[in-house]
C-alpha cells in the first residue's frame, strides 16, 4: 500500500488535540466543555429533577434525556437549521444509549436527568465530542456513575485506518470515507456506541477497534483531569 | 499484594481506581471491579482502615428521615401543604403535623401557611418511592418571617454547620444575624442588611473552598476583615456551650 500522510500530519492512531473543562455553566447542576481539534461541545446537566409530562415518569427508575444540537453557524458555513431534525434526534438517542450503561438512576424513581449538548463549532466527530462533554458534565453534577464514557471516531480513508477523522479527511476519499464513531467505558472496555457510515470489512473493523482503544483511554484521562482541575484551581 | 492508590482527602472522579487488591473494602460511593476498588462518583476519599469511602462534592439533596430542612410552600392541598425542598421530590405537610392548634375540616389553610411562605420543617417519613412527609411541630420548627433565604450546595451543608455547629455559630457571632441552615441547602438569614450580605459571601466562600483544609481559619480572617471586629477563639467557647 502506498504511503499516506494525513493533511494534519498526525500519526494514524493519533487523535486531535483535546481541551476539557468542567463547571463552565454556573447555573447548571453540572456542565463541561470538550474540544477536540476544531470540534467543540458544551454540555449542561440538570437533575435529577421532577419529570413532566407525568406519563413519561417511571416508578422503577429515573430516566436520562439527552438533547444534541448544532448551533446554526457551527458547520462549514451553510446554516444549520435550528431545532430538532432527523439527524439530531438520532444522535440524541444514541448519546442516551451510550451514557446509560454507566449510570444507575434507580435511586431516583419518577425523575429525569436532562443533558443538553450544544456545538458551537463542528469539524467531524461531533457526536463523540458531545458524549465526552456529557460524561464530564454528569460526573460534575454528582451523579452516581461507575466510570466515564470516552468517545472518538475511527475511519478508513483510501484504505488506511485512521483515528479521529477531521472534516478534511472525511471528504478526501473519492468513494466515501468510512467513519465509525466508538464510545467505550474505559475500566471494562465495554463499547456503548458503535455506528458505521461507509463500508469497512470485518477484519478492518476489528483492527480499527483495537486501534482506538489507546486514544479512548487517553480521552478518559483528560476527562478525569478536567474534573479534578475544577477543585484544584481555587487553592 | 494490595496497594492503596488514592490518598486520604484526595478529590477522585468516577471510574478512578482507589486501591488494588482484596485487602481494601469498598464503602459508600465506591464499588469493586474484579480485584480493584473504584470510585463511582465525584467526591473526596476517606480511608478508614481498610474501608474506602467517598463523600460527594456535588449533587442534589436527597430527603432523609429526621433531617431539619427549610421548605417553600408550593401548593395548598385538600388536607395539607405541598412544599418545595430543593430536591427532585417535593414534601407534603399534613394538617395534623402543621400546628399545635386544632384545624377544623374545611378551614382556610392560608391562615397557617400561605403560598411562598418559608417554613422550617423536619422530615418524618420517606417512602421507597421518595414520597416525603414532614412536620412543623417540634423544637425550632416554625414559619420564617423576614430575612432572606438563599440556596447553597446541599453537599456542603455539613461544612457550613461545622463540627458541633462551630462554623455557623462563628458566623452568627461575627455578624449578629440569625441563621438557620436547612440540610437541603436552603439557608435563612436575618439581621442588619450589610451583615446579611457578608454572610452570603462567607457561605459562597465555604462552598468554594470546603474541600481544602484550614477553612475555619481562613473564614475567621475573612469575617474579621469584613466586619472590622475581632472574633475571640470560637472553638473553645463552643465546647463550653455544648457541655
Amino acid at each position: 500500500m502506498e504511503k499516506f500522510e494525513r493533511p494534519s500530519k498526525r500519526k494514524p492512531e493519533e487523535a486531535r488535540p483535546i481541551e476539557a473543562e468542567a463547571g463552565v455553566i454556573k447555573k447548571a447542576d453540572g456542565s463541561a466543555r470538550f474540544k477536540i481539534g476544531d470540534t467543540e461541545a458544551y454540555a449542561a446537566v440538570y437533575g435529577p429533577r421532577d419529570l413532566h409530562p407525568k406519563f413519561l415518569q417511571d416508578p422503577k427508575t429515573g430516566i436520562l434525556r439527552c438533547n444534541y444540537s448544532m448551533l446554526p453557524f457551527s458547520g462549514d458555513g451553510t446554516r444549520v437549521r435550528p431545532g430538532p431534525s432527523r439527524r439530531s434526534k438520532e444522535i440524541s438517542l444514541v448519546t442516551e444509549k451510550a451514557l446509560l450503561p454507566v449510570l444507575n438512576l434507580e435511586d431516583y424513581p419518577n425523575t429525569v436527568v436532562d443533558v443538553f449538548i450544544e456545538l458551537p463549532q463542528t469539524d467531524a466527530g461531533s457526536r463523540c465530542a458531545g458524549i465526552c462533554a456529557a460524561a464530564i458534565a454528569l460526573a460534575d453534577a454528582g451523579i452516581i456513575m461507575k466510570d466515564m464514557v470516552a468517545a472518538v471516531s475511527v475511519g478508513q480513508v483510501r484504505g488506511h485506518l485512521l483515528v479521529d477523522l477531521d472534516g478534511e479527511e472525511e471528504h478526501m476519499d473519492e468513494n466515501e470515507a468510512a467513519d465509525v464513531p466508538v464510545a467505550m467505558i474505559p475500566s471494562t472496555e465495554e463499547i456503548t456506541l458503535l455506528q458505521m457510515d461507509g463500508i469497512v470489512t470485518k477484519e478492518d473493523l476489528s483492527k480499527a477497534l483495537e486501534m482506538v482503544k489507546p486514544a479512548l483511554k487517553d480521552i478518559a484521562e483528560k476527562q478525569r483531569e478536567a474534573l479534578k482541575k475544577k477543585y484544584e484551581k481555587k487553592a | 499484594m494490595s496497594e492503596l492508590l488514592a490518598k486520604d482527602k484526595e478529590v477522585v472522579v468516577p471510574g478512578q481506581v482507589l486501591a488494588k487488591g482484596m485487602d481494601y473494602i469498598p464503602g459508600q460511593g465506591t464499588y469493586r471491579l474484579k480485584d480493584d476498588v473504584l470510585a463511582n462518583r465525584l467526591g473526596m476519599v476517606s480511608v478508614e482502615g481498610k474501608v474506602l469511602k467517598t463523600t460527594p462534592l456535588a449533587g442534589r439533596y436527597i430527603p432523609r428521615k429526621d433531617d431539619v430542612i427549610i421548605g417553600r410552600v408550593d401548593d395548598i392541598l385538600m388536607s395539607g401543604w405541598r412544599l418545595e425542598i430543593n430536591s427532585p421530590y417535593s414534601a407534603v405537610l399534613p394538617l395534623k403535623d402543621a400546628s399545635f392548634d386544632f384545624i377544623a375540616k374545611g378551614a382556610d389553610l392560608t391562615k397557617y401557611f400561605k403560598l411562598d411562605d418559608f417554613v422550617v420543617i423536619k422530615i418524618t417519613q420517606v417512602t421507597s418511592q421518595n414520597l416525603v412527609d414532614v412536620t412543623a411541630k417540634g423544637q425550632g420548627l416554625r414559619k420564617l418571617r423576614g430575612g432572606r433565604v438563599i440556596k447553597v450546595n446541599p453537599q456542603k451543608v455539613p461544612r457550613i454547620i461545622g463540627k458541633k455547629g462551630s462554623m455557623v455559630s462563628m458566623l452568627k457571632k461575627a455578624t449578629d444575624c440569625k441563621v438557620i441552615v436547612g440540610q437541603n441547602g436552603f439557608v435563612w438569614i436575618e439581621g442588619a442588611p450589610e451583615m446579611e450580605v457578608i454572610i452570603v459571601r462567607a457561605l459562597r466562600k465555604i462552598e468554594e473552598e470546603s474541600h481544602q483544609s484550614g477553612l475555619t481559619d481562613r473564614l475567621k480572617g475573612f469575617l474579621e476583615k469584613e466586619t472590622g471586629k475581632k472574633i475571640e477563639d470560637a472553638p473553645e467557647n463552643n465546647d463550653q456551650k455544648v457541655n
